[in-house]
């Protein structure tokens, strides 16, 4: 299945996440937040940050979010956020640590 | 590319000799003449930075003005204990034991806590013990969420990761623990007209391992420049005994035994050492992984993790903010 092929209303979801981070992690200042922009590299979600945003979709999409899910490519913008919700909510499979290829010595 | 020479663990090395005269000085500049204090309290938890610390005080003030605290409550390692009175006879200094139990238990310290675990772990009861453990940063590529460790009676172990209010709620009573340690070292610096010496090392001070007026609060922070391994340098040149140089860095906060590493810095801390000293002076990750022996990626990640720290850090260090306009009526 194609990544980008929507699974939920991705506008609503998009807004809702958006709403989300804006209130809780930005304090209503929206400037400079686009979809695509990095959460953990610009400073937007930090370690707590990321329980704060695991219980909000649990919380509001009914999901179980695993730790091996826990990766920047599911995680690190908004884009990323809802895709991976979408995917969840409609029981697709979603990128795991074990996917990721990491160099190992 | 760095202009100083190739990288390597050797750039660490101290001049031992040189650099406890440097501070030792600035001890006595610091303490005497800029605040004129008669001496230094130390809370001693034998470990390998606050026996440093108490040994570089004995060398700016001598043993007499110098003394130590043994703080120890019921979660501490019963090694912090015999340690404490080990660094105690060593440098030969006066020292007050106080078992602080008593007042976290005033404080709700362990009930607040337990409350805390029960929201990711029902069944916790009072008898079990705990600890919170962050998984290694070089494992590979998730974010890393805390998880509770707990131990039954009966030794059956059970690991939950935390969720916000669990985590916020157990740091927020643990913090408890630092903060009467600090209020304690202020009562004996205030009786004695002494200052507090603060024990952290420079991967403590720069990435945020310090709870802000707990372990975080003192008058001078003599080794807070120096890196881990540099600490262990002084440690050896100081002549400390080997049980102190020997143990491994841990928080002596939870009541599971826990590493520093497992709670806070991820990584080995002569590795950790490395890649910062690296990064500040401006070693490429290439150059630094190939002296710590990880991939690039790795490194990177290991920068990544670094610059949030620091982030975190500047709340922790910043003093308390001032409102210095004011709107008048006219």
């Amino acid at each position: 299945m194609n990544s980008e092929e929507p699974l939920m209303n991705s506008m609503n979801l998009k807004d809702e996440i958006r709403n989300f981070v804006i209130s809780n992690f930005l304090f209503g200042e929206a400037e400079h937040l686009e979809d695509d922009t990095p959460f953990m590299e610009n400073g937007i979600i930090d370690s707590t940050g990321i329980l704060e945003l695991v219980m909000f979709l649990e919380t509001t999409y009914k999901i179980k979010i695993q730790n091996e899910e826990m990766l920047p490519q599911n995680f690190d913008s908004i884009e990323r956020v809802a895709r991976f919700v979408s995917k969840k909510v409609n029981n697709v499979p979603v990128s795991a640590a074990n996917e990721i290829t990491i160099a190992h010595l | 590319m760095n202009a100083i020479s190739s990288f390597s663990a050797d750039l660490l090395k101290l001049d031992c000799a040189l650099e406890t005269e440097r501070i030792t000085t600035a001890i006595r500049e610091k303490v005497w003449r800029s605040f004129r204090k008669k001496g230094v309290v130390v809370a001693l938890s034998g470990g390998i930075d606050s026996s440093v610390v108490g040994a570089l005080a004995v060398k700016a003030l001598g043993p007499e003005r110098v003394l130590g605290l043994l703080l120890p409550e019921r979660d501490s390692a019963p090694e912090t204990f015999s340690l404490g009175r080990l660094i105690v006879r060593h440098l030969g200094i006066k020292s007050v034991q106080e078992e602080i139990t008593g007042i976290l238990e005033s404080l709700g310290c362990y009930e607040r806590r337990d409350d805390a675990i029960r929201i990711v772990i029902p069944e916790y009861g009072p008898d079990w013990k705990s600890k919170i453990v962050l998984p290694s940063i070089l494992e590979n590529g998730k974010y890393r969420l805390f998880s509770v460790v707990a131990e039954s009676p009966d030794g059956s172990r059970f690991k939950a990761r935390t969720t916000l209010d669990a985590y916020l709620g157990i740091v927020a009573a643990t913090n408890f623990k630092q903060r009467v340690r600090k209020m304690l070292e202020y009562y004996h610096a205030d009786r004695l007209n002494f200052a507090v010496a603060g024990t952290p090392n420079r991967l403590e001070y720069e990435l945020g391992f310090f709870v802000k007026l707990g372990d975080g609060a003192a008058d001078i922070k003599p080794i807070a420049h120096l890196y881990k391994s540099q600490v262990y340098q002084l440690a050896e040149f100081l002549e400390l005994p080997e049980a102190i140089c020997s143990r491994p860095p841990t928080t002596d906060t939870y009541s599971l035994a826990q590493t520093q590493e497992e709670f806070y810095f991820s990584m080995p801390l002569k590795t950790l050492d490395l890649i910062l000293f690296g990064s500040e002076q401006g070693f490429s990750a290439s150059e630094i992984a190939r002296e710590v022996s990880l991939t690039v990626p790795q490194v990177e990640h290991v920068l990544d993790d670094i610059k949030a720290k620091r982030r975190v850090a500047q709340y922790l260090h910043a003093p308390p903010a001032t409102m210095n306009e004011v709107a008048l009526a006219h």
